[in-house]
């Protein structure tokens, strides 16, 4: 996967999520935390989202990575190069 | 014999949620239910061709779309509704009715906060403090939290008759102790009724209800109906298998029960002792009175009044069969709808003795059921208009009826007064939610369900979804 299909990736979990959020205007450098509110329970989901779906494996450790959607990606990429969009 | 990675018991608000939690994360999940219905203490009725509801007179915690923040717009997002699916509509207006004063209040609490300001002058900064104390509970210690209200609440508002106030509502709507609450209790419940507000479906709670079922289903979930649970089978610390009323066994890795904590601990083989008093005391009966007119046009035109009649008010079990001199009167046609609904509603709710009512004889409890029908109607008519000439039909229970619909013991509406926040069990795989585990109203009992669904069966790791109790409850937040 490229950087711009994991960003698909994460916007499609998170319009399951905040399914009434608007994702169109989301800024890719403020964490997500502040522009929607999101709380530890949403991180969650996410991480497990990512497991559920791609079987991803993040370390608790390494949740301060996803804190903006820049910087998701960017942990992401690594892990997630060699997998296919589904 | 079917085997499920875990096993809900009660299709109530709570286990719906917790079943959609674990759902999503394609668990193998199966309800299991006592009744023909779902939704447990909220639920609805037929008679005579017309819908009744039963449960909780309106959706506490209300916040607005798009609001971001508070526990409805999270349990939204656990959950993966829009808002617009629970189709809430806000009050009209409420009030806190007392002998010679009146607080109103709706959704704003900037408007609660002048009405007090206009009855009681002379607790306008203390009021203040006590929001701002309220607000700021997440950061209460322990020890606070667990405190008596009572008490936190009579050192920062000096004058008792606004103590007692403020307290009618939210012990009508959430409080399983007698005469107090703890004050992180307090601070949930008035939150969720003054800072945020009451809304209803047009629909009824069954709307919700339904939403919660058809998710639960499409996700692959399995739901049984008249499938009471007769005891749960214990093994090396652990619930190896549930057994049904009908002898039907069912193998889980786990088990949430929604039963109410004395209930669920009878279920459990080589539990032999679980002490009754554990179980709350605090029952209601209830009235519903269909009228042939909009209630709003006879005069009653608030969406819930909470009255007292007397120099103090009481919140403990009656030594009678209702005590009529507190109550709440909601008229589900005073929200604000887009369309009417099809009938006037007056619903009264009144303290009750569970004990009274079960030692009646049969033919005595029909007689019973209709003389404090109409003495709690005069008692609401002292703060209401009098609708009683424009009654169609009207039915009422009593702590019997929420025995039957509930399990709970003693009718106790709210469970026990010993919260298990931590919802852990003596049994390595067995967990409670719902009333018992802490949170009440609507919104907190579909919250209980997703926080213990998380914290306990969903694998998820402990630091960030944070262990200690206290964590979780303020997490879970009602």
């Amino acid at each position: 996967m490229t950087p711009a299909e994991i960003k698909e990736v994460i916007l499609d979990i998170l319009e399951d999520i905040a399914p009434d959020e608007d994702l169109s205007g989301l800024k890719e450098d403020v964490p997500l935390r502040e522009q929607l509110e999101l709380d530890s329970m949403d991180f969650l989901d996410i991480v497990m989202e990512l497991r559920k779906r791609y079987r991803v494996q993040i370390p608790e450790d390494d949740y301060v990575e996803l804190s903006t959607m820049q910087s998701t990606v960017k942990y992401l990429a690594p892990l997630m190069k060699d997998l296919q969009k589904a | 014999m079917s085997s499920y990675d875990t096993i809900i018991i009660g299709a109530g608000m709570s286990g719906l949620a917790a079943g959609i939690r674990l759902a999503y994360y394609d668990q193998r999940v199966c309800i299991l239910e006592r009744h023909t219905t779902i939704g447990g203490l909220n639920s609805f009725y037929r008679l005579g061709g017309r819908n009744f509801d039963v449960g909780l007179h309106a959706v506490t915690n209300f916040t607005p779309k798009g609001t971001r923040k508070g526990p409805l717009a999270r349990l939204l997002r656990q959950l993966r509704f829009n808002w617009d699916d629970f189709s809430l509509s806000p009050q009209i207006g409420s009030t806190i009715a007392f002998p010679g004063v009146s607080l109103r209040f709706n959704n704003h609490f900037e408007f609660l906060r002048s009405e007090v300001e206009r009855s009681f002058p002379a607790e306008k900064d203390n009021f203040q403090k006590l929001a701002d104390t309220v607000v700021d509970y997440d950061d209460l210690n322990e020890n606070v939290a667990s405190r008596s209200a009572r008490s936190i609440v009579g050192q920062i508002i000096k004058d008792p008759l606004l103590v007692d106030m403020l307290f009618c509502p939210l012990m009508y709507y959430g409080s399983a102790r007698e005469n107090d609450m703890d004050f992180a209790q307090f601070s949930i419940m008035f939150r969720s009724i003054f800072m945020e507000g009451f809304a209803r479906p047009w629909a009824g709670v069954r709307l919700i209800l339904k939403n919660l079922v058809r998710r639960f289903k499409q996700l692959g979930g399995e739901l049984r109906l008249r499938a009471g649970v007769r005891r749960m089978e214990v093994e090396g610390g652990r619930v190896t298998r549930v057994v049904l009323d009908d002898g039907t066994q069912l193998a889980g890795d786990r088990v949430l029960s929604s039963a109410g904590w004395v209930e669920t601990m009878r279920l459990c083989d080589g539990v032999h002792e679980v002490k009754s008093s554990a179980a709350g005391q605090l029952s209601f009966v209830e009235s519903v009175s269909l009228l042939d007119a909009e209630p709003r046009e006879l005069g009653c035109d608030q969406t819930i009044v909470f009255f007292n009649d007397s120099d103090k008010f009481h919140w403990q079990k009656p030594d009678e069969l209702v005590d009529v001199r507190s109550g709440v009167i909601c008229c589900p046609n005073n929200f604000d709808y887009a369309q009417p609904l099809d009938e006037g509603v007056v619903r009264i709710t009144a303290l009750a003795n569970f004990d009274r009512w079960k030692n009646l004889p049969e033919a005595d409890y029909q007689a019973a059921k209709a003389i404090w029908y109409k003495r709690m109607v005069e008692s609401a008519v002292q703060f209401v208009a009098d609708f009683r000439p424009r009654v169609v039909a009207s039915d009422t229970f009593t702590p019997m009826t929420i025995k039957r619909f509930t399990g709970h013991e003693n009718g106790a509406v709210y469970g026990t007064p010993e919260k298990r926040w931590a919802g852990t069990t003596h049994l390595k795989n067995l967990f409670i939610c719902g009333t018992d585990q802490g949170f009440v109203g609507i919104i907190g009992s579909m919250f209980s369900g997703i926080a213990m669904a998380n914290r306990h069966l969903l694998g998820m790791p402990e630091k960030t979804d944070p262990a200690s109790a206290s964590a979780a409850k303020r997490q879970t937040d009602h």
